[in-house]
């Protein structure tokens, strides 16, 4: 334990500042990934372990547009739209054979998918550390809060991650195909019967599903290491937020990606390398008292 | 007639013994042994996980913290206690099962709150906070390097009888005699009473209720019981490594013996086995001729499921139970 220096960062406004920014930008892509993966689980009702691996797959496909265009912009919507794309084709070939089905089949179906990606991307990219530099537009002097240093990345990361949050929100309450959405995880046959093509909603949720974390992957990459396994650490993540937050709750999903963000930024601080205990312990505790969730609702 | 019928039925368990005790003893091979040390291990870690999938219905994420616990528990007396231990060996497995069993007792008493879903995901939060306490104690467990440097393998004192298990064939022995054991007693499990209200509250945990079973007993009962001997498992890999890691704790680790009961086969006692044989031998040799153990495994897994979805010795247990009526019919 280190609670010293975790005081001590109580004391400068500065510290305070910047660890509160990286739990921000911890929360902002963390929330992307898990609200695909818990639109996944609320509509589909899929475990989906390879969500990890669509995340893999969308870091490798922004290091690689940004080797040939070198436009951050363009490797931006490009590698999230490729993902969705194979997000499409997995649904469309292998997942849809294993909906409602034991949760057994669903973790082996998707499990198996980590390591067949994991080996492609050893064979296409390598096994070593890629990295992304931070796009050129971002390269000018840091602003400085309290006295620390903050990249104009990060600033950009923070409101774009707002952005997506309000514009995921409004898209899955107020528009025409967000009903339809919720529609068909509360009752698929009924909305069946009413004249919509579930099975091509479902291949549509699985492909924004997937599009989300690559959106987060393609935000993420400048920041963090791309290297083959990547998906594993972020995927037990998001599956500890989307559990906490109540399965298939957006809004749980981000308030509580926000939480996770804040106990890791400060958590590591006073608990070096246990930061990530307290977060599973919330998690078993949660489950325990609330197993719909911090933010869900008992279904009764 | 129960005579033969009993006879019968432990009739794999007699066959398997004779094999792995005469075959290294006519053909010694270093290979061999190795490898089959590791199927048997995992083989203990999948029967014993077998309990909850196949018989009672409870898909444990977690179990990978029982056998880290039963690792480390095993690593970390012999290596700092083995001078002051009697009998430190058999002192050092016997805490491990015990502690990985009073874990999986407290983890079970919670856990079997929950149904489906839930349950899993309580188990995987479970090991990961056991996965990283270890990685924390770096003073207790070597934080993430492990325990390295070695684990000794003191003589075995029974019965005034010394028993040596520092060679691999030696060792290859004592684990194959602790893996018939925790087969016999686990067959005998679950073919008893109590194995068969398993099978019961698999299938129908609400009537089972009503039946006047508390289900909740049961289920924490078989749950200590499945950590107890995969905390066996973990033991026993810690001594054919020499050294335990904190991998071992990993959420990842607990999805090998899944595999393995899904590909032998969950509703007939020996299918786990056949999987840990199976994926041990294939896993040992893709990765030895290709890199690409990930890109075959997850292929074979895939097309696994989607052409049968039923484990190999499920799908000749079906056919057999159907030939004998064929028979009986004419």
């Amino acid at each position: 334990m280190d609670l010293g220096s975790l005081l001590h960062c109580f004391e400068s406004p500065g510290c305070i500042a910047i660890q509160f920014i990286n739990a921000l930008i911890i929360a902002m892509i963390l929330f992307l990934v898990a609200s695909g993966l818990t639109l996944i689980l609320g509509v589909l009702g899929v475990m989906n372990f390879a969500h990890g691996s669509l995340y893999m797959m969308g870091a490798y496909f922004t290091y690689t547009l940004m080797k040939y265009t070198g436009n951050f912009g363009l490797a931006l919507i490009l590698a999230p739209i490729g993902v969705g794309l194979l997000g499409v084709v997995l649904e469309r070939f292998f997942i849809r054979r294993v909906y409602g089905l034991d949760e057994l089949y669903q973790l082996l179906m998707t499990y198996a998918f980590i390591l067949v990606f994991d080996d492609i991307v050893k064979f296409i990219w390598g096994s070593f550390d890629l990295s992304v530099p931070p796009p050129q537009t971002f390269r000018r002097p840091p602003v400085m809060v309290f006295d620390s240093v903050v990249p104009y990345y990060y600033l950009f990361i923070i409101l774009a991650g707002l952005l997506l949050v309000g514009a995921i929100w409004f898209f899955l309450t107020k528009t025409k195909y967000g009903k339809i959405i919720s529609a068909a995880a509360a009752d698929p046959e009924m909305l069946m019967c009413v004249g919509v093509n579930v099975p091509l909603i479902y291949t549509s949720v699985f492909a924004l599903g997937s599009l989300m974390a690559g959106l987060g992957a393609g935000l993420a990459t400048p920041l963090r290491s791309i290297v083959p396994g990547m998906g594993f650490a972020i995927v037990i993540e998001s599956f500890v937020v989307v559990v906490i937050g109540g399965m298939g709750n957006i809004i749980g999903t981000f308030m509580v990606a926000l939480i996770f963000g804040l106990m890791r930024s400060f958590g590591i601080l006073g608990f070096p390398f246990f930061e990530m205990g307290f977060i599973y312990i919330l998690m078993a505790v949660v489950l325990i008292v609330r197993p719909y969730g911090l933010f869900g609702k008992a279904r009764t | 007639m129960r005579l033969r019928k009993l006879i019968r039925s432990y009739t794999w368990l007699l066959l398997l013994a004779a094999f792995l005790i005469f075959f290294p003893m006519l053909f010694p091979s270093l290979a061999f042994v190795n490898i089959v040390s590791e199927m048997l291990i995992m083989a203990i870690f999948a029967v014993s996980l077998n309990l909850l999938i196949g018989y009672t219905g409870l898909v444990s994420f977690g179990h990978s913290a029982f056998f880290a616990i039963g690792s480390y528990t095993t690593g970390i007396l012999l290596q700092k206690f083995s001078a002051a231990l009697p009998s430190p060996l058999l002192v050092s497995l016997l805490s491990s099962m015990i502690l990985a069993g009073i874990v999986a007792l407290v983890i079970g008493y919670f856990c079997t709150r929950l149904t489906a879903i839930y349950f899993s995901f309580l188990t995987l939060a479970f090991s990961q906070i056991i996965y990283t306490i270890i990685v924390k104690w770096d003073k207790l467990t070597g934080g993430d390097q492990g325990l390295v440097g070695g684990i000794p393998k003191p003589m075995i004192q029974l019965f005034g009888l010394a028993l040596p298990v520092s060679s691999p064939f030696q060792l290859y022995f004592f684990i194959t005699v602790l893996a018939l054991i925790s087969f016999l007693i686990l067959k005998i499990l679950t073919d008893s009473p109590f194995g068969w209200t398993l099978r019961s509250i698999r299938e129908n945990p609400e009537r089972m209720n009503f039946l006047g079973i508390n289900v909740r007993k049961y289920q924490t009962i078989v749950f200590t019981i499945s950590g107890f001997f995969t905390g066996l498992a973990g033991a026993l890999m810690a001594l054919h490594v020499s050294g335990s890691y904190p991998d071992y704790a990993h959420w990842t680790k607990s999805a090998e013996p899944i595999f393995m009961i899904m590909v032998g086969g969950l509703r007939v006692f020996t299918g786990p086995i056949l999987g840990a044989a199976l994926i041990t031998q294939l896993s040992a040799y893709v990765s030895k001729y290709t890199g690409a153990w990930g890109l075959i495994f997850g292929g074979f897994l895939i097309l696994y499921l989607m052409i049968s979805r039923e484990g190999i010795l499920d799908v000749l247990a079906l056919k057999w139970s159907g030939f004998k009526k064929f028979r009986e019919e004419k």
